[in-house]
């Protein structure tokens, strides 16, 4: 197990250092960097003196070299847009966005069960249908329509809540809703998959012969094995929930990392889109992993495969 | 993307009628006596030289004071930290300082304040942003302890204009200790406002300064607090200002705030900005629009263009359509003499086909912002025969493509940096700059006779002759200023002016 977890971790290094040179490189190859931090009417000596103090003069693979080596001694850099330290500055926004993945993964998990649950019982039926209707609208749905949708329900006809910030617990509910229900589908769907497979298995029978009520049944004996390929999924849309907050944080101006990365996408301020970048996807590999162990732990047929 | 969120903003907005029946008046901004502000942009830094953000001139000039200011009413200089001011020679201005002025964090105004400042502030290692800004300062001297001589590197008539506004004076003794890091965690200035917390990208709150200098020129304010959101979204934005969580918003486009209009609660302001609007045509050498070359084509161009119809109908309340490449209030720019190009399309196409163009003609056009603005224009070039292909860029990597030779048109616009001054405007497009691709040396050296005398009628007449000749020749498409519209509660006094800052410190409750 150990081996494993080892050679699992290796792999999430290896990810994470190609991805950082990926968007290195791609950042980089979507235009000139000083331009976009000169701004309008620079002169050619304002580019210069740009380029020169933030060493981007030098070839390509120098500087990514160079940022490696930084990184990996603990150097996060300084902000070419906020001119503060990256990891102050990802630090301030990280617990944000971490409250709302997990605020979005509750919410997504909230309807998702008893909907995924309610449209396997009663399968086939105008229940399943509708619940089938609810995961179609919020998968086909962008979430930053709906975001508007509930905006205007909620803040301007209703003006229950407030449009945005991060100021207090009000402020997340609407971004809750609209990136969890972006994600309650999939667990919907499989719940509903794994519930039909496993209410059709020979304990359920033996379950209801025995003459236990209907309610044991589902969710002391079948929701229990239905939801383990649901923790699976959990750690891996979490990691989609943390990295994929960036349009709904912009559109909430909620003071997180999704909205760094929109701002610093804008500036250019590759510092810290790295950064970003590096630190989500090793959340995401150290998500999957997590997930692997999880499974192993809670099924022991994969533990012994 | 931009279909869907444009349909969502139609709902919005006829949600915001029917919301607005239900809604009670906005009382919160009042009611608190705090102006709740969002812009679509956070600063770099909040010092005023490690910016180059609109949003950062308007906190600069809330909370820091420059030596001159100058009234946007009248466009007359009046002293703020100097009372006074004597031109000693072509490169000498001596002021005298004000005295009893403090800064936010009780030190005392003198100057060493500005000697310091000028002085960090010029040296091209200390690394402001712009350095146009400050790269005329040779050097500040103290000569007592109100009385500071100021010498400029070349002659420079603009000074006075520069003083007068993103050169603003910071405390010496903290500046020395913190360093622009530290100017920007905690501002200290001398303004109307101080800032009592700031969380960079997020938010910066401002509130009264109650011991400002009673001389001021900037009256002294009466809103309590400003507290500045930055919210990227627009529709949040629209939404916010819809359900009072915001009292003031700017930059709004026109069909938008149109609509915003029917909301009781709200007030629409619009009016004209320093910011021009022009078509460069790309005639250099080695062109890839050689028609660009032949003057005809290029008055075509002009012809082919219903300015007051796109003022009227486009681009807005506030807008005005110009003749010459500068903005009418600056100084030295004016378009008597200058020859105008009246909507013809009729002549236009007369020029084009004796320009041996008569089957039309296809360019290029490039544009970075006002896309709407910018279809038009492709609309009016296409009925007189111009078929164009629309490259819609960043605003760098346009300026990339004029200053390489690849443009042939480009839909620019131009702010000026809100300098009053035509030395901020005509010569970046022709005085032989990286993005000048006209070239025409006698233009270039009227302007820098303008550029560099002291003599105000000197200037006038050298910049008068250079503006004509860029007319006469049809070196550019001289279109409109651009307005700027304004959305905020409805009990809120204000004034919109010309260059894009609003002045809370002179707005007040209804």
């Amino acid at each position: 197990m150990i081996g494993y977890i080892l050679k699992r971790l290796g792999l999430a290094l290896l990810v994470a250092l190609a991805v950082s040179a990926i968007t290195f490189f791609l950042l980089r190859l979507s235009g000139d960097v000083a331009l976009a931090i000169a701004g309008e009417g620079a002169q050619k000596e304002d580019l210069d003196l740009i380029r020169k103090t933030y060493g981007l003069d030098r070839p390509l693979v120098v500087q990514y070299v160079d940022w490696l080596w930084q990184t990996l001694q603990g150097n996060f850099g300084t902000s070419l847009y906020f001119k503060t330290d990256v990891s102050r500055l990802v630090l301030d926004k990280l617990p944000t966005t971490i409250i709302l993945g997990f605020t979005a993964l509750g919410f997504a998990l909230l309807i998702s069960i008893p909907l995924g649950v309610l449209a396997a019982v009663y399968a086939n039926s105008w229940i399943d249908r509708l619940a089938l209707a609810i995961a179609v609208v919020g998968q086909a749905l962008p979430n930053f329509f709906f975001a508007l949708i509930l905006v205007m329900v909620f803040s301007i006809t209703l003006r229950w809540l407030p449009v945005s910030g991060s100021g207090t617990w009000l402020h997340f509910i609407m971004p809750t809703i609209a990136l969890g229900y972006y994600v309650a589908p999939a667990f919907m769907r499989l719940i509903r998959a794994g519930m039909i497979e496993v209410l059709s298995a020979d304990y359920i029978r033996t379950a209801r012969a025995k003459g236990l009520p209907t309610h044991k049944v589902i969710f002391k004996h079948a929701l229990r094995n239905a939801v383990v390929p649901v923790v699976a999924l959990t750690a891996v849309q979490l990691g989609f929930l943390l990295g994929g907050s960036v349009v709904i944080e912009t559109i909430f101006a909620l003071d997180g990392l999704g909205y760094l990365a929109y701002q610093s996408i804008t500036y250019k301020d590759f510092p810290v889109m790295q950064i970003i970048v590096l630190l989500l996807s090793i959340l995401y590999v150290l998500l999957t992993l997590a997930s692997d162990i999880a499974n192993a732990w809670l099924d022991p047929r994969i533990r012994v495969a | 993307m931009s279909f869907t969120r444009k349909a969502a903003l139609f709902s919005l907005a006829s949600t915001a009628l029917l919301s607005s029946i239900f809604a009670a008046p906005a009382l919160a901004g009042k009611a608190d006596n705090t102006v709740r502000f969002a812009y679509d942009q956070a600063p770099e830094s909040v010092d005023p030289f490690f910016n180059n953000v609109r949003i950062g001139v308007i906190i600069g000039q809330h909370v820091w004071d420059t030596l001159v200011y100058r009234d946007p009413n009248t466009s007359e200089y009046k002293g703020q930290l100097a009372t006074a001011w004597r031109q000693i020679d072509d490169r000498t201005i001596e002021f005298d300082l004000r005295q009893g002025v403090k800064f936010h964090n009780g030190e005392e105004f003198d100057a060493d304040d500005v000697v310091y400042t000028l002085n960090f502030v010029s040296k091209p290692e200390n690394k402001v942003v712009t350095q146009n800004n400050v790269s005329w300062i040779e050097k500040a001297e103290k000569l007592d302890k109100y009385k500071v001589r100021l010498t400029t590197k070349q002659v420079f008539p603009a000074a006075i204009e520069y003083l007068a506004g993103p050169v603003v004076i910071h405390p010496n003794e903290y500046y020395e200790k913190v360093g622009p890091k530290g100017q920007n965690d905690k501002p200290v200035g001398s303004g109307p406002y101080k800032v009592t917390n700031y969380v960079p990208g997020k938010s910066i709150t401002l509130e009264k300064n109650a011991d400002y200098f009673k001389d001021s020129p900037k009256p002294q304010p009466k809103i309590g607090k400003i507290e500045i959101r930055f919210i990227p979204d627009r529709q949040t934005q629209m939404a916010e200002v819809i359900s009072n969580g915001i009292d003031f918003i700017m930059h709004v486009p026109k069909d938008q705030a149109d609509q915003l209009q029917a909301v009781p609660t709200l007030q629409v302001v619009s009016g004209e900005t320093m910011r021009i609007v022009f078509m460069q045509m790309n005639m250099l050498e080695g062109t890839p629009a050689p028609a660009l070359k032949d003057e005809r084509v290029r008055k075509a161009i002009i012809h082919a263009i219903d300015r007051e119809g796109m003022v009227k109908s486009i681009v807005g309340a506030g807008s005005r359509v110009i003749n010459t490449i500068c903005f009418p209030s600056q100084f030295g720019c004016t378009d008597e003499g200058a020859t105008r190009y009246p909507y013809d399309p009729a002549k236009a196409k007369q020029l084009l086909a004796e320009a041996g163009f008569a089957n039309g003609l296809q360019l290029d056009i490039l544009a970075y912002r006002e896309r709407n603005q910018t279809e038009a224009l492709i609309g009016y070039l296409q009925a007189v025969g111009i078929k164009t292909n629309l490259r819609f860029l960043q605003y760098a990597a346009m300026r990339e493509q004029v200053a390489s030779n690849k443009a042939m048109l480009t839909h620019q616009t131009w702010g000026s940096f809100s300098v009053n001054d035509v030395s901020a405007a005509t010569p970046n497009y022709f005085a032989f700059r990286s993005e000048d691709i006209t070239r025409d040396p006698q233009v270039r050296d009227l302007l820098g006779k303008g550029d560099n005398s002291v003599d105000p009628e000197v200037r006038k007449e050298a910049y008068k002759a250079a503006l004509k000749i860029i007319a006469d020749k049809a070196y550019a498409v001289p279109l409109y200023s651009l307005p700027v519209y304004y959305v905020a509660t409805s009990d809120l006094n204000f004034k919109a002016y010309p260059d894009e800052m609003p002045r809370f410190w002179e707005m007040t409750w209804k």
